[in-house]
């Protein structure tokens, strides 16, 4: 059974005036201190920023991972601080594409099962789309394998194919090509961008490369916990 | 020396951090300590005593000489010897009662009595003139007082004879009394008569022993293992089997506790290296730190090893004197070597246990492999090597049992059979979950099954300690309950008639059979008797049974001659236990030559009866041939036919007429009762040591889950990530364990019933001589199956709660760039 694709056009994600701070060794550290930020849909934005700027805890909230202490994440109609721990599971599991810097993909699973995986468990899989990620992502050959029989950019493909498998509203990628080499790197990357053109998502990466960040749309930069 | 101590305590900061995984590893050296050196404490407790029995007045410790045929030989025989040069001691033997207990009387000479013979209670010159000299004296041991309920001093009656004063003898075995021979002769009966001569060491010049006796005595050569170490041998192997068992259990949770450690601590053994440490001094530094954790565990487990044989020794005791007679006081004394022991297992122990790591430790690349752990072939690898083990293990075990013909053949069958179970546990997990995995659907199911099977290298060493535990308490519960429904069925006609009375004496029971006589409502009285004598080297006892329909109706035989009970009437047929047939190997239809007071006594074996729980052998033949050939036996016991409203009458006047007491007269069921008493205390020792297998693989396999719990973030915080609740998450986890337990505990089921078939026609018949039919209890079954699962449950419990109340930070931080 196929759900349809939720259609949205314009932002779909609104974040609005979001702050977190953490207590390290009895020490109150604002992370973010009051972030605004826009994804459109069909838009591809780099984040980009030094280390500890952030991003990576931007991210998280815009997942629903974790919890912020103020402000506004909308993802399309939903806000997301409002939701419980089981909505946000929901809404990560229908709407958000998740990719990683370690791939985290399920070792267990054959590459077959590990890009099924989230669409069936979210009653979205689409045979077809399914077809399509293999074939561009050229997966064709590697279905029956482990992920331990993958290369790093073949990991990450896999990764990249799961995430888009449900035809999220937002794709969010936590320097996806941080463990490729560049030739690598550029390849995973060209594939993602190509894919979420064809599924008209928004596309949010944090990376810490300038000349990744030049190949996408748009690119954000946060210094000091805000949006510079 | 400095390098080494910073490395420790960089070693030893991974502890602080991780208690956990250090209370695990404690757990698991205190567990496997404190269980073997428990049961090696009783073990030792009990060859104490079997030694102190051996060296009563020169057990089977001291050369001695005894009649060639019959139990006794004249007296006049150890004055020739002495004359001869022979330094002999005479010693007469027999069973006197004493309010209405059959106790072992010993008399001895002690003048000649040699100087080494062993540790017998000494008997000092000032003693020795009130002990030969009348009234003379009776040492007796202080169990054996406070059973009759006497105090030091006082004098008993036997057979209307006034005993000499008690003395206590503290280190006399219990239910033995040793008097001057002279007051022996005349209290047995058996005036000039010697059961047997101790041969001293002193050296001189001695005619040979045909010269000054003829053939009518013959040497005993002093034997290293005792009659009673002979008989408890299979007691004692099964103990240690269950303490192995469970030191063995023990050693899975370090194996998994110090794995688990070693696997965390790779990267900081990596950067060590790289900072100049060397392999070996990494490996020694590595040996010390679990040398003094194993030394801590050790001596706190040999704590819990004293408290736990000191709580499980009234029941060995209770086993031991119902199984085989033996006398264990009540207080545990222990040797040092038994703390050495204990502390060197715990090392030795932990050594083992850490074997793999350290070696992996040994030959640790500096730099580490970019793959991740290719878990798949390495499965594979491991399943394949193990399954190629198991099958070798159950060919060992089937030649086991196909060649060897011995108690410790039999308990190599069943090693060898657990071993090789255990060894194929993972692959018949890695087939079920297959299947599982194949017929699934939903994809949480598929990762389900697939996950099941990825965790099966971390959990199979709890899981086979799980499958040990059940298949062992599966065996025992299925052998004791077989061997109880058997013994119930056989005591139903053993206890046939309705009443037994033991008088105090021969006079006293002779005026209880002519009262019983007038009294209308006893249908029969049936005479008892029991004489001891030797066959073929070993103790047995020669039961005589009235010719009456009560034996021929109720008597269960196991095989038998046509006419049985008529042939026994003339006096020369017997009836065999199965236990001494199997010894001798005795079929109906062969002949025994019994030692008797007159000589041999030659008698037809007509039929094979089932006598459990008697260490000894034993024949039965007619009541009245067996008054003739033993004129001695005292002949106090009888057995009433009375029909059963009357029965609470005549025993209330029994006892009011000649004032017996509960213990000397009894209706049928209160025999019966307890003897299914004492029946149930001999395997409450097994009962305990089954729970305490059952509970350390319980810890096992908490430990494992534990341990398995931190290092499966990285598998479960992707799904989370994904979208599933971490409630859902921890149910799935919970499942997975419980699915992984169950097929387990289906596997442990047949396992389980082989065992007990190889303890119910293997070691049974070997360690005490009889074969019990085989029962299937499917309710019994069904309750260790519900336990298993109990234990799975608790088991699960704590990580699944963590997991289901673990802070989004924590998994969150799996998806950090710079872990």
């Amino acid at each position: 059974m196929t759900k349809d694709s939720p259609s949205v056009t314009g932002p779909v994600l609104y974040v609005t005036g979001l702050k977190k701070s953490y207590r390290t060794a009895g020490e109150e550290v604002a992370v973010l201190r009051g972030v605004n930020l826009t994804v459109s849909a069909g838009e591809s934005v780099a984040l980009t920023g030094e280390s500890g700027s952030g991003k990576s805890t931007l991210l998280h909230l815009i997942a629903g991972l974790d919890a912020a202490d103020g402000g506004e994440i909308r993802l399309a109609d939903a806000e997301v601080s409002e939701l419980s721990d089981a909505e946000r599971a929901e809404m990560r599991r229908d709407r958000l594409g998740l990719v990683f810097q370690q791939f985290n993909l399920i070792p267990s699973l054959t590459v077959e099962d590990n890009l099924a995986f989230q669409s069936r468990i979210a009653g979205r899989h689409d045979a077809a789309w399914h077809s399509e990620l293999v074939e561009r992502l050229g997966l064709g050959r590697l279905l029956k394998r482990y992920p331990e029989q993958l290369s790093g950019g073949q990991q990450q493909r896999v990764a990249i194919g799961r995430a888009l498998a449900i035809k999220p509203l937002l794709l969010l990628a936590d320097e996806p090509t941080g463990n490729l080499d560049e030739d690598t790197a550029d390849e995973v990357l060209a594939l993602a961008r190509d894919l979420v053109a064809r599924s008209g998502c928004g596309f949010l990466m944090v990376t810490h490369s300038a000349r990744l960040a030049a190949t996408l749309d748009r690119q954000v930069n946060l210094h000091a916990g805000v949006i510079a | 020396m400095k390098r080494a101590l910073w490395t420790l305590a960089v070693l030893l900061s991974h502890w602080r951090r991780h208690p956990m995984q250090l209370a695990t590893l404690l757990i698991g050296l205190i567990s496997a300590t404190a269980l073997w050196s428990g049961v090696q404490a009783l073990n030792q407790q009990a060859r104490i005593s079997y030694d102190r029995a051996a060296a009563t007045f020169g057990g089977t410790r001291t050369a001695m000489l005894v009649a060639s045929s019959g139990v006794t030989f004249p007296q006049k025989l150890f004055v020739d010897l002495r004359r001869a040069g022979w330094p002999v001691s005479p010693v007469l033997e027999g069973r006197i009662q004493i309010e209405g207990r059959s106790l072992r009387l010993m008399g001895i000479e002690p003048v000649t009595l040699p100087a080494e013979v062993g540790n017998a209670p000494t008997i000092g010159k000032a003693s020795l003139q009130s002990f030969m000299t009348p009234p003379g004296e009776m040492l007796v041991a202080p169990e054996t007082l406070a059973d009759l309920k006497l105090a030091e001093g006082a004098r008993p009656e036997a057979s209307g004879t006034l005993l000499p004063p008690l003395r206590i003898q503290p280190n006399l075995v219990p239910g033995v009394l040793v008097v001057d021979i002279g007051i022996a002769q005349s209290l047995l009966k058996m005036p000039d008569q010697l059961s047997r001569l101790l041969i001293g060491k002193a050296a001189g010049k001695r005619a040979p022993l045909e010269n000054v006796t003829g053939d009518k005595l013959r040497l005993v050569e002093p034997d290293a293992e005792t009659d009673l170490e002979r008989l408890t041998n299979s007691f004692h192997l099964n103990l240690t089997a269950f303490g192995l068992l469970s030191f063995f259990v023990g050693l899975f949770i370090v194996n998994s506790a110090i794995g688990l450690a070693f696997e965390q601590r790779l990267p900081v053994l990596r950067t060590l290296r790289a900072c100049g440490v060397s392999a070996r001094m990494l490996n020694v530094v590595l040996v010390l730190e679990l040398v003094t954790l194993a030394l801590a565990a050790g001596l706190i487990g040999l704590v819990c090893g004293y408290f736990i044989a000191g709580a499980l020794l009234p029941d060995v005791a209770a086993s031991l004197r119902g199984l085989y007679g033996a006398q264990i006081p009540g207080q545990l004394t222990l040797k040092p070597q038994w703390w050495f022991a204990g502390i060197a297992i715990s090392i030795l122990g932990a050594l083992a246990a850490a074997a793999t790591s350290l070696t992996k430790a040994l030959r640790l690349p500096l730099l580490a492999t970019a793959q991740p752990f290719a878990w798949q072939q390495a499965q594979r690898r491991w399943l394949t090597y193990q399954s190629a083990l198991a099958l070798a293990a159950f060919a060992g075990a089937g030649g086991f049992l196909w060649f060897g013909d011995s108690l410790l053949s039999g308990f190599a069958v069943l090693a060898a059979l657990m071993l090789g179970a255990a060894l194929i546990l993972p692959m018949v997990l890695e087939v079920a979950l297959s299947i599982g995995q194949r017929y699934a659907q939903q994809p949480l199911g598929v990762w389900f099954w697939a996950d099941s099977r990825q965790q099966l290298s971390g959990l199979s060493l709890a899981l086979m300690a799980l499958l040990l535990a059940l298949a062992v308490n599966v065996g025992v519960s299925t052998m004791v309950e077989s061997f109880s429904r058997t013994f119930l069925v056989w005591l139903d006609g053993r206890l046939a008639a309705d009443v037994y009375v033991n008088a105090a004496n021969d006079d006293q029971a002779h005026e209880i059979k002519s009262w019983l006589r007038e009294r209308p409502e006893v249908e029969a009285i049936l005479p008892g008797g029991r004489a001891d004598t030797q066959l073929a080297g070993a103790p047995i006892e020669v039961l005589g049974l009235p010719d009456h329909a009560t034996y021929r109706d109720n008597w269960p035989l196991l095989q038998s001659a046509d006419n049985a009970w008529t042939k026994l009437r003339p006096g020369n047929a017997a009836l065999v236990s199965e236990q001494l047939a199997r010894r001798l190997q005795l079929s109906v239809g062969d002949r025994i030559d019994v030692p008797a007071s007159g000589g041999n006594w030659t008698l037809d074996v007509v039929g094979i009866y089932a006598d459990y729980g008697n260490p000894k052998g034993q024949i039965a033949v007619n009541f009245a041939a067996l008054t003739r050939r033993f004129p001695e036996i005292p002949l106090t016991r009888m057995g009433l036919r009375v029909a059963p409203a009357n029965i609470p009458a005549l025993i209330s006047a029994l006892k009011e007429k000649f004032g017996l007491d509960d213990r000397n007269v009894a209706d049928q069921a209160t025999m019966k009762a307890e003897s299914t008493r004492i029946f149930n205390r001999t395997f409450s020792v097994t009962a305990a040591l089954n729970t305490f297998t059952l509970a350390v693989a319980g810890i096992a396999l908490l430990t494992s889950l534990l341990t398995l719990a931190n290092s499966r973030l990285p598998q479960l915080a992707p799904l989370w990530a994904i979208g599933i609740t971490r409630r859902q998450l921890a149910v799935i986890e919970l499942l997975k364990t419980m699915s992984v337990a169950l097929i387990t505990t289906i596997f442990a089921l047949p396992l389980g019933l082989l065992v007990a078939w190889c303890l119910l026609a293997i070691v049974n018949v070997k360690a005490f001589g009889w074969r019990l039919p085989f029962h299937l209890f499917p309710l019994q079954l069904l309750w260790l199956t519900g336990v298993a699962m109990a234990a799975a449950l608790a088991a699960s419990a704590l990580p699944v709660i963590r997991l289901a109340r673990m802070q989004p930070a924590s998994l969150i931080r799996i998806f950090a760039n710079e872990r």
